[in-house]
């Protein structure tokens, strides 16, 4: 807490202590603990019904949980799923979410709802469809019509529009065709670049191993792994679980 | 029948209906964005007549105490919420929101009341009264249990009408009130003759239902209420409260019953429990729209109108029962037409 200390330990972006989750009495999630330093990109890989939808969520505020969740030094504990949003921490989920039956522009606007007050959407929304340019071309068409890989752009330029500082993204990948994948990931490392923090949950391990810093293995609600992205991607065991076919099958 | 009685009719029909139209609208609007069946919007009609009622008079309508009361009590429930989380410094701010905006309007209202302000003026007073009564119950009642189902929101929402109606006769009185037309001029146009008074009712409603498809198309705040509709994680993730949106939703389906209240005030006499058959007619409008189409439920409701009014001239006896049997086939219908799907898919 010293003024000496403080440019010496930027706060990490996102720091989970002990974290645990139960749906009713089933424990979902024991004590994971992870941090994410600003800028960085880290992955969570595991199975299917590990419960990373159920991390990613209670760090977003959907679930209540047990444990710490720190954002940029400051405790999360007490904010709701909202203000994690105007404070920066935002979700792309699993499903989406999107607004269906409300166009492409629409989805994006509201995107920014949580930074309404301030004057830069605008520029944002260029931003978005500069990096997205076939959300450009479909601003008028309602989310509802879009392909998967054009509704993972959405949900993904959605997010955008709050300029978030830690990005939380639940299986960028699932369903989509390989050069789509490649894409969204060539993406996600441009906002690394841009000093957006990323905790990135993922089944295709390979592909996220490859572009992280760091990377997590969570096996049925417990941390099995952790270490640099490049360790975990030699890691026989994880070999083994996770790298050992050639990629998953798309969905 | 002769064409000018069939005119008649189809013009006290579509009068009727457009009043209607304003209530199916609102019982949309509540539904989609909270999943509440709104029965106590009957209630916020009743209190529009009744205060303009009380305005013309020249004495303070009961809207000022209800007004006050309600507000005392949402400020308690917010400073109770408030301080449980730990947000003292936001405290003084909503207090402001929640009792200063309320009171304020009741102590305006108490003040215009003997001093007959024209009809415009005191329109604009009994709008706002009402509209500041629809947040104020949501804070109250269906804010704290916004996540409970469909059903439990019903059972609630059916105790709230009860309550507001018992409220009503404790601070309306048991009398009914009529308010005087707006205009006793009428316009021929060959053979038809039409009331200014009904064209003013339906050209009122037509505004008003512009006005709201503008705020949805055009502004954020309509969007938000959209967006919460069509997808709750989705808005959520976005920043948009579930309390925001809530509020305004019931700001502006207080705002509709008002003015169904000031509008159907010169047509009938409005009692304090007059307000439910009245927000039913609403109701079986909105129920052919599938209480999610906007435009559906706005011509269901004219449907309604013109049901009812040609069912009085040909069997007045059962106006009513033909009026609520028309939801049977309308149900069978809607059932046979929609897929079903879970109520939090
Ligand atoms: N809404 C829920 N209710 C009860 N159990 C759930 C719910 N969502 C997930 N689960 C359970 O929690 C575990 C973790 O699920 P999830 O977080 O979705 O895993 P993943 O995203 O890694 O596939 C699974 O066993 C799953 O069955
Ligand atoms: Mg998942």
């Amino acid at each position: 807490m010293t003024p000496q200390s403080r440019p010496a330990a930027p706060a990490p972006a996102l720091e989970v202590q002990s974290l645990s989750v139960a749906y009713g009495k089933v424990p979902a999630l024991r004590d994971i603990s992870l941090r994410v330093e600003a800028g960085s990109i880290v992955t969570v890989i595991g199975p299917n019904g590990a419960g990373k939808t159920t991390l990613l969520g209670a760090i977003a505020g959907l679930l209540p949980s047990r444990g710490g969740i720190r954002c940029l030094g400051a405790s999360a504990a007490p904010w709701s799923v909202e203000q994690r949003v105007a404070r920066g921490l935002v979700l792309v989920p699993e499903k989406r979410e999107l607004f269906t039956s409300m166009s492409v522009a629409d989805n994006l606007q509201l995107g920014a709802f949580a930074r309404r007050r301030d004057r830069g959407a605008r520029t944002t929304l260029a931003e978005v469809y500069a990096r997205f340019p076939q959300l450009a071309e479909r601003r008028d068409q309602l989310a509802g019509t879009l392909s998967g890989g054009e509704r993972q752009m959405l949900a993904l330029g959605r997010a955008l529009m709050a300029r978030p500082s830690l990005l939380l993204l639940d299986e960028p990948s699932l369903g989509l065709a390989p050069l789509i994948v490649r894409k969204i990931f060539s993406i996600v490392g441009e906002l690394r670049q841009a000093g957006v923090a990323v905790l990135l949950v993922e089944q295709n391990a390979r592909a996220a191993l490859q572009l992280a810093d760091y990377g997590y293995v969570l096996e049925t609600g417990e941390c099995a792994l952790e270490g640099p992205a490049s360790e975990l991607a030699s890691n026989p065991r994880v070999v083994a679980s996770y790298l050992g076919r050639a990629g998953r099958p798309a969905a | 029948m002769d064409l000018s009685i069939a005119a008649l009719l189809a013009q006290d029909g579509v009068t009727n209906g457009a009043i209607y139209a304003l209530l199916a609208l609102a019982l949309v609007l509540v539904f989609t964005v909270t999943r509440v069946i709104w029965v106590p919007a009957g209630e916020f009609v009743a209190y529009g007549t009744l205060t303009l009622a009380g305005l013309q008079l020249g004495k303070p309508p009961g809207t000022v105490g209800l007004l006050v009361g309600l507000a005392i009590v949402a400020g308690a429930v917010e400073a109770v919420a408030t301080l449980r989380r730990r947000e003292y410094a936001r405290l003084p701010l909503r207090l402001a929101l929640w009792v200063g905006v309320p009171v304020l309007i009741a102590a305006l209202v108490w003040w215009a009341a003997p001093r007959q302000f024209p009809l415009a003026v005191q329109v604009v007073l009994t709008v706002a009264a009402v509209t500041a009564m629809g947040p104020l119950q949501y804070r109250i009642v269906f804010q704290p249990i916004a996540d409970a189902s469909v059903l439990v929101l019903l059972i609630v929402s059916v105790a709230v009408h009860l309550a507001l109606t018992g409220l009503g006769l404790w601070f309306f009185g048991a009398e009914g009130s009529r308010t005087p037309a707006f205009s006793s001029a009428s316009l021929q146009w060959g053979e038809l003759t039409f009331s200014a008074q009904s064209l003013l009712v339906v050209l009122t409603s037509i505004v008003l239902i512009a006005a709201l498809r503008l705020f949805f198309g055009k502004t954020l705040y309509g969007k938000a209420l959209r967006a919460t509709a069509v997808n709750r994680v989705g808005a959520r993730l976005v920043g948009i409260s579930p309390g925001l949106a809530g509020s305004l939703t019931f700001a502006l389906a207080a705002l509709l019953c008002a003015f169904s209240g000031v509008l159907i005030g010169p047509i009938t006499t409005v009692y304090y429990d007059s307000g439910f058959l009245v927000s039913l007619k609403g109701f079986v409008g909105a129920i052919i729209g599938g209480l999610v189409s906007y435009p559906l439920a706005a011509a269901g409701a004219v449907l309604v109108g013109l049901l009812e009014s040609y069912s009085s001239f040909w069997a007045s006896a059962f106006k009513e029962v033909i009026v609520f049997t028309l939801i049977i086939p309308v149900l069978l219908w809607r059932s046979l037409t929609t897929r079903h799907h879970d109520e939090d898919a």
